[in-house]
């Protein structure tokens, strides 16, 4: 079993009432509320908190990308990695990841994550999601009619300049390139481990099977509802003919960890509430453009986390129903055992992200839920999927605690 | 009257357009709009079919008109229904849009000129001012978008327009199909509209009707000057409406094409 720490850096100064006075956290969030001397601190803040799960023994640190929000201030996570490559030894550094659509050329994220994994040892995870339609469509003006088939050809080149061994030439319908020939080059052999992360797409569940590719189901709705995605995961892999091993999935999950349950609930309840009020609080018509979708998730019935139709949901949340609909697993170290290795099992994830700094957490309470969750939660969840090797793990990264396979 | 419908294919079938006609009289194009919904033969055609032979083709990707994949950009696009006229042995026609249709109907006759007779261009999309910056049709949720499209909100049009159907699997069936017709239609025009119909409307000689809701709260009055601007013969004129003049005022529409359809100086 892996346990991946999951950071979003969420901006934590929102007001009072910004749901209702304001449309959006993403695409138009008034710059107004943005104060560069406090994201100074928040950086700094959530690069210590990163360090430190790595020395509470934490498998891989998570950084992703998002752009013009307040959600997750991070449109380059390969800078959060890059500067995690020297503040950090052994965990697997997980980039998760670089919207390929994006990037023009595509080779530049061939180039970066070359560069991240010969500077950190081998110890990158590529993650290559499609991005949200937030992201790509809005802020970065990729249209939604081609937003995929960019992606899938971006991901072709990428994967050409690692793996093909002299100057080659690109004729993509997006890209061309007379001359690819990638410097440096990754180290891990024959490239990193490529982990996708999804928001239940059917097309995508068929093509990591295809191409053996880790997917990861990045939920805020937790593991309840996150059943009904693995399972059309895990059958769309039986139906393609490929093994069941628990690591070809990853799946996010927030966590509290207190001593007590009734510490959980008043030490965690504001800042969970913050995230799930606040940070997803995307207007109706940035959830998602029309095209974002194919026909087929679309006749699948498939829903955006965020929009109006997940706001009414969140709406009026207590921390029971927070609980009691699993979107966060939290209380004393022995009720996050019980839970998580309930989701683990039910789910059949080899890779569980957990994000512990949620919403408006300050550091030190951050800290305190990553050091029990190291010391009391991590430890019992070691020796799950014992007989499955992990295939989809950076060759640099160390094993934390010696002896695990 | 009851309209046909049929299938053109070009390009050995790899794109397709189903296609409503009726009508007596010389050959009218009409290109649909964004939020043309229903059955494909709004009130204004069947007037228009009192004087016109009608044919109303679906944009590829709506309503069974196949290929949207195949089409890279609006020139293509373009090019695609100059395709489409010479399947149907066309050689020359009435040109008849709205917004995204009149686009469409701009930019054949720019880039084929001899394909159009005269053209009618009802709000057209396909040029940006960046202090007059259009609706974002293509991001307002259904209620916000309602509220723009009409100049009254209660009329029968309007009424009729935001009525979705009753039982699930056909309400289910609508949202879909409306997605596919934004999302079909939006590959052309994502995230600005200004693809280039600017610098080829020079090329678009034929006499051409600019026709406007003076409460087009979609898209401002304000682009009919641009448009006037580069097009040699153009008419300007406002009727009273909104955006969706031609679904709220489908006679004064009709009077008003048909009019200038017709009227041929020194005749």
């Amino acid at each position: 079993m892996k346990i991946c720490f999951f950071h979003l850096m969420p901006y934590r100064f929102l007001p009072e009432g910004f749901q209702d006075d304001y449309r959006s956290v993403w695409v138009d969030v008034p710059r107004s509320l943005y104060d560069a001397g406090k994201v100074h601190g928040l950086y700094n803040e959530f690069l210590d908190e990163l360090e430190h799960a790595e020395r509470v023994g934490f498998d891989g640190l998570c950084v992703n990308e998002h752009h013009q929000n307040a959600y997750g201030l991070m449109p380059s996570p390969n800078l959060m990695a890059a500067a995690l490559t020297r503040r950090t030894s052994t965990a697997a550094l997980i980039v998760l990841g670089n919207s390929l659509a994006l990037y023009n050329p595509p080779v530049r994220v061939a180039e970066e994550f070359a560069m991240l994994d010969v500077l950190s040892g081998g110890r990158l995870v590529a993650g290559f999601p499609v991005g949200t339609s937030m992201d790509t469509n809005f802020a970065y003006g990729v249209n939604p009619a081609t937003l995929r088939e960019r992606y899938y050809e971006a991901h072709d080149l990428v994967m050409q300049a690692w793996t093909r061994p002299d100057t080659f030439a690109f004729n993509g319908k997006y890209t061309q390139l007379r001359y690819v020939n990638l410097w440096p080059r990754p180290l891990q052999e024959p490239h990193p481990p490529v982990w996708i992360p999804g928001g239940g797409s059917l097309e995508t569940w068929e093509w990591t099977a295809k191409l053996d590719y880790v997917y990861c189901y990045l939920s805020y709705y937790g593991y309840k509802r996150g059943k009904t995605t693995m399972d059309g995961f895990w059958n769309a892999l039986e139906t393609a003919g490929v093994d069941d091993n628990p690591y070809r999935a990853g799946f996010l999950q927030l966590v509290c960890v207190a001593p007590t349950d009734a510490d959980a609930e008043r030490d965690y309840f504001e800042h969970v509430d913050y995230f799930y009020q606040k940070c997803l609080h995307v207007w109706e018509g940035f959830a998602e453009a029309p095209g974002y979708r194919t026909l087929k998730t679309l006749q699948a019935g498939v829903r955006p986390q965020i929009g109006d139709v997940a706001r009414k949901t969140r709406q009026s949340l207590d921390w029971k129903k927070y609980l009691d609909q699993g979107y966060v697993i939290a209380g004393s170290p022995a009720t996050v055992r019980e839970q998580l290795t309930d989701c683990i099992q039910k789910l059949r994830v080899g890779h569980l992200m957990v994000l512990l700094q949620i919403g408006s957490m300050p550091k030190e309470l951050c800290l305190q839920n990553t050091e029990l969750f190291g010391k009391e939660v991590l430890p019992h969840l070691r020796d799950l999927w014992p007989g499955y090797t992990d295939r989809w793990w950076p060759s640099g990264a160390g094993m934390n605690g010696g002896a695990r396979a | 009257m009851t309209p046909t419908a049929r299938t053109v294919a070009i390009r050995d079938g790899a794109v397709t357009f189903r296609m409503l006609t009726d009508g007596h009289g010389p050959d009218l194009v009409y290109f649909h709009s964004f939020h043309d919904r229903g059955n494909g033969w709004p009130e204004l055609l069947a007037r228009l079919a009192e004087r016109f032979t009608v044919h109303a083709p679906f944009h590829p990707g709506v309503q069974g008109s196949e290929g949207v994949d195949h089409l890279d950009d609006v020139v293509d696009l373009g090019l695609a229904y100059d395709e489409m006229l010479a399947a149907m042995r066309i050689e020359s026609a009435f040109l008849v849009g709205h917004f995204f249709g009149a686009m469409a109907a701009a930019e054949l006759a720019s880039i084929c000129p001899g394909r159009a007779r005269k053209i009618a261009l009802l709000s057209p999309l396909g040029l940006w001012l960046d202090d007059k910056p259009l609706a974002d049709v293509l991001a307002l949720p259904a209620a916000d978008l309602d509220a723009l499209l009409w100049s009254g909100a209660s009329s029968a049009a309007a009424s009729r327009w935001r009525t979705l159907p009753e039982s699930e699997e056909e309400n289910v069936a609508a949202q879909i199909e409306q997605i596919q017709r934004l999302s079909a239609m939006g590959k052309f025009v994502w995230p600005i509209p200004d693809k280039g119909l600017q610098k080829r409307l020079h090329r678009l000689t034929a006499p051409a009707l600019i026709l406007w809701g003076s409460g087009d709260r979609v898209n401002p009055p304000a682009y009919s000057a641009e448009f006037a601007r580069y097009i040699a013969d153009a008419t300007v004129r406002e009727l009273p409406g909104g955006h969706m003049l031609h679904l709220e005022s489908p006679d004064a529409v009709a009077r008003a094409v048909t009019e200038f359809f017709s009227y041929a100086p020194g005749n």
